[in-house]
């Protein structure tokens, strides 16, 4: 808070602190009572108070302060009418000091929003700018794919036209394939026929001429290879021809027929020998199958399979007798029930593997247990056997761990080591506890002594405020007597505002709504009233004004009473900045002070 | 078969003059961990640890021939070789000459008759067959085609019959040796495989061009009696074959289309088969000798087998040119040339011509997977070198030798057993010839340099030709024993007996 200078003039401060007040209440309230104040008391310095309008001053203050929502405190003129009541003057001022520093941290609140928004502004341009610049990329960005499609289009109806014309060309190439091989075909059988007819005329020409050369010179003639006479050409030839090619089939197809019937028999054998497995391996296994599911769905599949293969076995016993003959029955029993068994054995296989998941499921029953085979029983036996062995191995060892442990304590010198080590333990146990409770400690100091700086500090202020305070009441003062006895005036100044007391009554009647508000106002303040009714008399004023030291030294022994100060102005500032921030290191510095009370 | 073990070379030379010198080649399997020398180098198949056959192997002195005439007679006993104009008989175990004829020209074409009694030499160019009778050297017959032109010629399966076929395919003539007669058969088509004899010797296929249609006719070659003539369904037939059994007749399209068809000896139409279309096709076939198998190889580098019940595919046998096949095995003939030693410079300059063939090269066992050197393909001009040119049944059924035309230094050995790659043999150079033993499972080749490889399910054999000079061996011919293979060369030719046992 800056004061004027006490050279300044009244209206300079009176500007000022209307600067300093809410920014938005300047240009309506301050000009009011300069208006009304001017032609009055203005002579040569245009003060706003003067000796002869304390009175109206304390009024207008006082109505002032009640539209500046501050109706319990008002300045009081003393009981002789001199000068003004100081406490609540004081609280008043204040009061103001309060409502100023609020409104400047609004302010500062306030413009650190503005900053805070003019920030948020200029970013947000930027980020419009930015956007704006995306867009504008974006937008080129479009256009480009744009033309891309468009060229790419137009690319795809060159490239089907192109694909049409290939195709109309491959069309017409293969119309003119087709055109050529049939020429090529026509032309060909057209050269052929040129040259069968040559050949033919050749031929001719040869049997014309009687060729001479064509001869065949044997010195005698050799008997055939069988060593029979040749035969002349008759009917009977041809038919023996005949017979023989077709013998020469015949034999050629029963020697085929033969070599497929070998492959059929043994096939067959293959097929009996199957079969006989097959039963072998399933009947067996049918009463194991039936004692290990007997609820089960394929049992009755099983037993119908069982049924069947009675039947079977008859059937197969009648048809392996049939089987050399190899009549088609037999055939058709034969792999009937081949195919039969086939199924059946599938189904086996189908519920041996079921039996198996579900052995796998429920490892714990006796049905999964047994199903287990000997195999997996053993691995099982095995594993398990060298885990005992393993776990044996290792009680034994730690057995012989504990013998030597057991063995070793007789010696004292080791046990004493383990008391030391124990005792070691404890202290060092014991060390970090102190250190704890050290460190601590320390913090309180250190929270202690932040405390009394704090307290320091505020004793300072306070005693900066005193002398504020003093100073601006010296100036006013001094401002109150401008004459050239300034003691004098002094006396008759608060004499005469005590004086003047009656009359802004009078004059304050025209407004008198304000009045009856701070009165009740007042009469509301009950527990500040007896610190009210100590009225300070002109020689606290005196010293006030002048006894500093005096005052400095009363606030330098009175620690405590500054204490209490602060706590009272806490407590004032409670009811008057409900609004305003409690900050929270105020708060933490109370409940410290608290803390430290108890200790001390 | 040959296994690991040390060759000793012994030559034994014979006093008479008409005996040739025998390079005697012996293995002695007592001590397997001597390295062969550099005529032998064997590689045992790894997967093999059965039946183990080795032999000891006789080279004899080469001879000369010309035009690789060189036909070891059906009963085994002798061998007809011709140097230009005359006919020489050997006999094959002593290669004693037995019989010395003297033809009008050169001779182009040499046959022995099926009773070994009878030698058809043909003379194209002159139009002039000449048969010489063994056993009768002063008995002789010369057929005169006339002005019109011989194109070939060959003995009919009874051996007292020579069919002609003259120039542009006219026709074929049909001379009897028994009563001088004469008979044409018009009409034979000019194809692959236009004429095939059944096994038996019973009858004859021919296939036959009239108006543009394809025709087959069946002959009873006793008497050349007409037995069947049907159209087939083929746009331009490229052969005819007979099944072994001699029932089934097998009857391929024209390379433009992937066409079989298999009838019955009564001209039944049994099956047909087509693997695909719009590509080249078949290019060759073989039957099994059981006649089980019919396989097809064609010009996609596939080989489909088809069997002689349903004739539909049994399988397809692929011939990549990346073998991943670990049931294969590939050996691979690695060539090394010798190192001359200084010292023996002049020695080796005499024998320049020798040592230019003479390189050392064996046969190694390739780890999977093995790239094997493909060719690639003139495919505008026709008949490009690509696709499956040659395949051969060995003589128990059990393996199929493949030649791919765009891989031709791989012959491809697959077992039909297991239905799958046996061995694949790698050579240094293009393969030339390959020929299955006609008793035994063992395949004979040569890549038309001085050595001879062999395979059999054992492992891998390559031996050097132990002659003088330089010899080539261009072609390859069992003697029907198996216990002998003339190799052939481009004016010479060389025997080599195979003492084979057995030894578990």
């Amino acid at each position: 808070m800056t004061m004027p200078e006490p050279a300044y003039e009244t209206k300079e401060i009176c500007s000022v602190t209307r600067l300093l007040m809410s920014p938005s209440r300047q240009n309506s309230v301050p000009t009011l009572p300069c208006a009304l104040l001017l032609p009055k008391n203005y002579s040569v310095l245009s003060a706003f108070c003067t000796e002869q309008n304390v009175n109206q001053c304390t009024s207008y203050i006082n109505q002032e302060m009640g539209s500046l929502g501050l109706c319990g405190l008002s300045v009081e003129l003393c009981a002789g009418g001199e000068g003004l009541t100081a406490v609540p003057a004081l609280n008043l001022m204040y009061e103001l000091l309060q409502v100023n520093r609020r409104s400047q941290r609004a302010l500062e609140e306030l413009e650190n929003q503005h900053l805070r928004s003019t920030s948020d502004l200029e970013h947000l341009q930027h980020g419009h700018t930015r956007l704006k610049d995306q867009l504008e990329y974006i937008r080129r960005e479009n256009s480009g794919l744009h033309e891309g499609e468009r060229q790419l289009q137009l690319k795809i109806k060159t490239l089907q036209s192109c694909l049409k014309s290939e195709k109309e060309e491959v069309q017409k190439l293969q119309s003119i394939i087709s055109s050529r091989a049939t020429q090529y075909n026509h032309d060909a059988k057209r050269k052929e026929r040129e040259c069968t007819k040559l050949k033919e005329r050749l031929n001719q020409l040869l049997v014309d001429k009687r060729d001479k050369k064509l001869v065949i010179e044997v010195s005698n003639t050799i008997g055939r290879s069988d060593g029979k006479r040749g035969l002349w050409k008759t009917g009977k030839a041809e038919a023996r021809h005949e017979g023989e090619m077709y013998t020469a089939l015949l034999t050629d197809y029963e020697a085929r027929q033969r070599s497929l019937m070998v492959e059929n028999a043994e096939l067959k054998k293959v097929l009996q020998q199957m079969k006989k497995d097959m039963v072998s391996i399933l009947s067996p296994k049918k009463p194991v199958a039936k004692g290990a599911v007997p609820e089960d769905s394929l049992e009755q599949v099983g037993s119908d399979a069982e049924a069947e293969e009675e039947e079977e076995e008859e059937v197969c016993e009648s048809s392996r007798e049939s089987l050399e003959q190899s009549c088609e029955q037999a055939r058709e029993q034969l792999t009937n029930s081949i195919r039969l068994q086939w199924r059946r054995l599938k189904n086996h296989m189908e519920r041996l593997d079921s039996q198996a998941s579900l052995a796998a499921s429920q490892e714990r029953e006796r049905d999964g247990e047994e199903l287990i085979s000997r195999r997996v029983h053993e691995e099982e036996l095995q594993r398990m056997r060298l885990e005992l062995q393993q776990c044996r191995d290792f009680v034994q060892s730690q057995q012989q761990l504990l013998q030597q442990q057991l063995s070793s304590p007789c010696d004292e010198e080791t046990a004493a080591l383990l008391n030391d080590c124990y005792t070691l333990e404890e202290k060092e146990r014991l060390k970090e506890e102190w250190r704890l409770y050290e460190e601590q400690k320390r913090n309180f100091e250190k929270e202690r002594k932040s405390f009394t700086d704090a307290a320091i500090r505020l004793g300072h202020e306070r005693k900066a405020f005193e002398d504020d305070r003093a100073t601006w009441m010296k100036n006013q003062f001094l401002n109150m007597t401008p004459f050239v006895d300034r003691k004098r005036p002094a006396k008759s100044a608060s004499t005469s505002a005590s004086s003047l007391g009656a009359e802004p009554e009078a004059k304050v009647i025209s407004t008198p709504a304000p009045l009856t508000k701070s009165l009740s106002y007042s009469a509301f303040n009950t527990p500040k009233a007896p610190i009210a009714s100590r009225m300070p008399s002109t020689a606290d004023l005196y010293r006030t004004l002048r006894l500093l030291p005096d005052n400095s030294c009363t606030s330098g022994s009175g620690k405590r009473g500054g204490q209490v100060d602060s706590s009272s102005v806490h407590s004032s500032g409670d009811h008057s900045t409900a609004k305003s921030r409690q900050r929270p290191h105020d708060s933490s510095l109370r409940s410290h002070t608290k803390d430290l009370h108890s200790p001390t | 078969m040959l296994v690991h073990g040390m060759v000793t070379t012994n030559q034994s030379r014979s006093t008479a003059t008409s005996l040739p010198k025998k390079v005697v080649l012996s293995l002695d399997v007592s001590n397997p961990f001597n390295l062969p020398p550099d005529d032998l180098t064997c590689v045992r198949n790894p997967h093999n640890t059965g039946l183990v056959s080795f032999s000891t192997m006789n080279f004899s002195e080469v001879f000369k021939q010309t035009n690789q005439l060189c036909r070891v007679s059906p009963d085994g006993k002798y061998l007809a070789t011709c140097v230009q104009y005359r006919l020489v008989i050997r006999d094959v175990n002593t290669l004693q000459i037995l019989q010395l004829y003297t033809c009008l020209d050169q001779v182009v074409h040499m046959e022995w008759s099926s009773d070994s009694l009878f030698i058809l030499c043909a003379m194209y160019k002159r139009g002039l067959v000449q048969v010489w009778s063994l056993e009768q050297p002063d008995w002789h017959c010369k057929i005169d085609e006339g002005s019109i032109g011989l194109l070939s010629s060959r003995w009919s399966p009874d051996g007292r019959h020579i069919l002609n076929t003259t120039e542009f395919h006219l026709r074929v003539t049909v001379w009897s040796l028994c009563n001088k007669s004469v008979s044409y058969i018009k009409y034979p088509k000019a194809c692959q495989k236009g004429m095939d004899f059944s096994t038996d010797g019973r009858y004859m296929a021919l296939a036959e061009r009239r108006d543009c249609k394809d025709f087959i006719s069946v002959f009873v070659c006793n008497d050349w009696h007409l037995l069947r003539h049907f159209e087939t369904e083929t746009q331009d037939l490229a052969g005819v074959e007979w099944s072994p059994n001699g029932c089934v007749l097998a009857v391929w399209d024209t390379c433009l289309e992937y066409k079989v068809l298999l009838y019955s000896l009564d001209g039944r139409l049994l099956s047909t088969y087509s693997a695909y279309e719009w590509s080249l096709g078949i290019k060759s076939i073989a039957w099994s000798p059981s006649s089980q198998f019919l396989a097809i190889g064609s010009y996609d580098e596939k080989v489909r087998i088809l069997n002689h019940i349903t004739w539909k595919k049994v399988v397809e046998f692929e011939h990549p040119a990346t073998i991943n096949n670990t049931k294969a095995v590939v050996y691979r003939e690695v060539e090394k040339r010798p190192t001359i030693p200084s010292d023996d410079l002049s020695l080796q300059q005499i024998s320049m011509g020798n040592s230019v063939f003479n390189s050392q090269s064996k046969y190694e066992i390739c780890q999977l997977p093995v790239q094997v050197p493909t060719v690639q393909p003139d495919t505008d001009r026709a008949n490009p070198k690509v696709g499956i040119s040659s395949l051969a049944f060995s003589a128990d059924n059990r393996y199929l030798a493949t030649k791919n035309d765009n891989m031709p230094t791989c012959v491809w050995v697959w077992d039909m057993q297991r239905v799958g790659l046996q061995a694949v043999l790698e050579q240094a150079s293009v393969v030339r010839c390959f020929v299955w033993d006609p008793r035994r499972p063992r395949l004979a080749m040569c890549t038309a340099n001085n050595k001879l490889y062999m395979w059999s399910p054992a492992g891998c054999v390559s031996v050097r030709v132990p002659v003088e000079g330089c010899f080539q061996v261009l072609s390859l011919l069992w003697h029907c024993s198996g216990d002998s293979l003339i190799l052939i060369g481009k004016d010479q030719l060389c025997l080599c007996y195979m003492e084979t046992e057995q030894q578990s």
